[in-house]
């Protein structure tokens, strides 16, 4: 990551993106031109109705599928250039995931699942030992390192799933309703510390959600409706 | 990354041991099943060739008649006189030792036991010439060979059903109208490889049992001990051209003898047992094809099962030979180990096996490392195509799998 980047370089940046799901007759269009930038340390919710193509955007900034046409520069990068396996590395090196449904590896300690990915990235057993840990502390878990997903809770869970998005120090930290199998209680924590790892870390976080709460933690609501993006909500004075 | 591909593979091992070990359970028995076989195939032909060979090494028995077995004696074929042995003997350099012998079925009694056996006549010749060694007593002195004394050396299973725990050395035995003095005890050599008791004899001089039991100067066979393992075809034929001039064989006529090499015999049971072991070889082997199909199987299964998982581990990054090599290495590392355990367990098997059986435990390094370099292989080879399919997922479709 360029350190010495300023925060108003985009980081991302979609032209025109489009995405059409099959072929002939059968075909759907997802997206229908979307245009989007975002900068380095923005924190930003992706809401809309389902069948909005808030998901098809959401996989296409995540570099896990491409647009059909348009471009997509992820810090300058045209990622539509990249094959699969170019694009798992960008994922692993610049990207950070986390699911509505957690998503851990089952009968796997936290410590082990939040080191999954350094174990991708080649780290030695010791720095992953420490670096998960640290990503533990960080998202108020120090100790729970050797519970296994079903021995803790829905919140604890995700925060596990915080852990590992972060363990790799990504550019972006992309969020799947990352509240919508919580409690409300429960989900305004988890903002609490995605709010926190923007502020602290510097993570851009990239949210899908539907719950207006909790969009609210983000510095802007990109709306979508219909495969286009209808309005950006800026809310710089947020709480 | 090998290494910590191979942490991963056995991570998911561990995970799931009930199931790890069931899919290995197939390879195990494969493994198992084709070592044991070999093993134990190796053993009854190794015991055989032994047997054989305890007949006397480099043995070539010499008879009238054309046919093995017994009624060998076909009509117009005279028995062989001493002066054929005699001219053998000379005239033959190959002849380490000869040993004319006449021998007869007959009930022996002693201490109010009877038994019957069969009544070798011989010269001390016999001995070395059949690998017999004396467990106690003596052989034959020359005067009771030149006089045809009553004396004898007996076989193991003589002594047992004669004298039960009794020293025989000294004692009698009776035989038709005589007795006749054991002067020494042969040690054990156990079944014959035709299946006969080779312990179950009563040794005399060849002219005892001439005179007092066939009444005639007759030799019914010459087995004659060759030095040199390589002269043994050479021997053959210069002992079939002096029998035929001795026995006026008219040129373009069939023998009317026969030379028997124990060598020829012990090849041909020996290529029988082999076959056999090949064949069972190859049975098990067919199992252990079933065991690799049983892995596919359950990788299959596996991949379908964690197909969410795989969804995970492609979106934090891992690239898609990092999935095929988990998956390969999780295949691979479960038949060789069920390789590991099943060399183990035929070990164990093939030593206990052997000894029900009294059959020699003969280890071979060879199947052994055949059966488990196999059982690597086909981990690669059936693990491959589930490998290829969990490499091949799409992570989103991965990731929204249920």
């Amino acid at each position: 990551m360029n350190q010495n980047m300023s925060s108003n370089t985009p980081l991302i940046e979609l032209r025109g993106v489009t995405k059409v799901y099959g072929r002939g007759a059968v075909s759907f269009q997802a997206l229908h031109g979307v245009d989007l930038t975002i900068t380095q340390g923005d924190f930003v919710a992706v809401m809309g109705p389902s069948g909005s193509g808030k998901s098809t955007v959401t996989n296409i900034l995540g570099c896990l599928d491409v647009p059909t046409s348009g471009s997509y520069l992820f810090q300058g990068v045209p990622v539509e250039q990249l094959d699969r396996n170019q694009r798992a590395l960008l994922r692993r090196n610049y990207l950070g995931f986390v699911f509505q449904g957690f998503n851990l590896l089952a009968r796997t300690s936290a410590q082990e699942n939040v080191e999954l990915p350094l174990l991708y990235r080649g780290e030695t057993y010791q720095a992953r030992r420490a670096a998960a840990q640290a990503a533990l502390a960080s998202v108020g878990l120090e100790g729970f390192g050797h519970h296994t997903p079903s021995e803790l809770s829905g919140g604890q869970q995700q925060r596990v799933a915080i852990a590992r998005a972060i363990v790799t120090h990504p550019s972006v930290l992309l969020a799947d309703e990352p509240t919508g199998n919580l409690d409300s209680k429960t989900g305004h924590e988890i903002m609490q510390l995605l709010t926190r790892l923007n502020c602290d870390m510097g993570i851009t976080v990239l949210m899908v959600t539907h719950e207006p709460d909790m969009a609210a933690y983000a510095r802007r609501i990109i709306h979508f409706r219909d495969g286009r993006v209808e309005r950006i909500d800026s809310q710089e004075g947020r709480t | 990354m090998l290494w910590n591909t191979l942490l991963l593979a056995l991570r998911e091992i561990r995970r799931n041991v009930l199931r790890s070990f069931l899919t290995m359970l197939g390879i195990v028995i494969g493994v198992a099943a084709v070592i044991t076989m070999v093993t134990l195939g190796n053993g009854a032909t190794q015991s055989i060739a032994d047997q054989v060979s305890s007949l006397g090494s480099n043995l070539l028995i010499v008879r009238p008649g054309q046919r093995l077995g017994p009624g060998s004696s076909v009509a117009g074929a005279p028995n062989f006189k001493i002066a054929d042995a005699e001219a053998v003997q000379s005239q033959i350099s190959a002849v380490r030792t000869l040993a004319p012998t006449v021998a007869r079925g007959l009930t022996v009694v002693a201490d109010g036991r009877n038994w019957s056996t069969s009544i070798t006549g011989s010269t001390n010749a016999w001995f070395s010439t059949g690998s017999w060694q004396l467990a106690d007593g003596r052989e034959f002195s020359e005067a009771e060979e030149r006089g045809g004394q009553a004396v004898c050396v007996i076989g193991e299973t003589v002594r047992r059903e004669l004298f039960g725990t009794q020293n025989p050395i000294g004692l009698s035995i009776r035989i038709k109208n005589f007795s006749c003095e054991v002067i020494g005890l042969l040690v054990s050599k156990g079944q014959s490889a035709f299946g006969s008791d080779q312990d179950d004899v009563v040794v005399m001089p060849l002219k005892t049992v001439q005179r007092r039991l066939s009444g005639n100067q007759d030799i019914a066979a010459l087995r004659i001990s060759i030095k040199d393992e390589n002269a043994i075809e050479q021997a053959k034929k210069q002992i079939t051209l002096l029998m035929r001039e001795r026995r006026n064989i008219a040129e373009g006529e069939d023998d009317n003898f026969s030379v028997l090499d124990t060598r020829q015999i012990s090849e041909t049971l020996s290529s029988t047992t082999r076959v056999m072991t090949t064949l069972l070889g190859a049975v098990a082997a067919v199992s252990l094809l079933v065991g690799g199909i049983g892995i596919m199987n359950i990788m299959l299964v596996s991949v379908t099962e964690r197909t969410r998982e795989i969804g995970i581990r492609l979106a934090i990054g891992a690239l898609e030979r990092e999935v095929l090599l988990q998956f390969l290495i999780e295949a691979v590392v479960l038949s060789s180990l069920g390789g590991v355990i099943g060399v183990l367990l035929a070990t164990a098997a093939s030593i206990s096996l052997a000894t029900v059986m009294q059959l020699p435990y003969l280890f071979n390094p060879g199947i052994n490392l055949l059966a488990f370099g196999f059982s690597a292989a086909i981990g690669v080879i059936f693990g491959y195509f589930p490998a290829r399919r969990a490499a091949r997922l799409d992570p989103i479709d991965a990731l929204r799998h249920e």
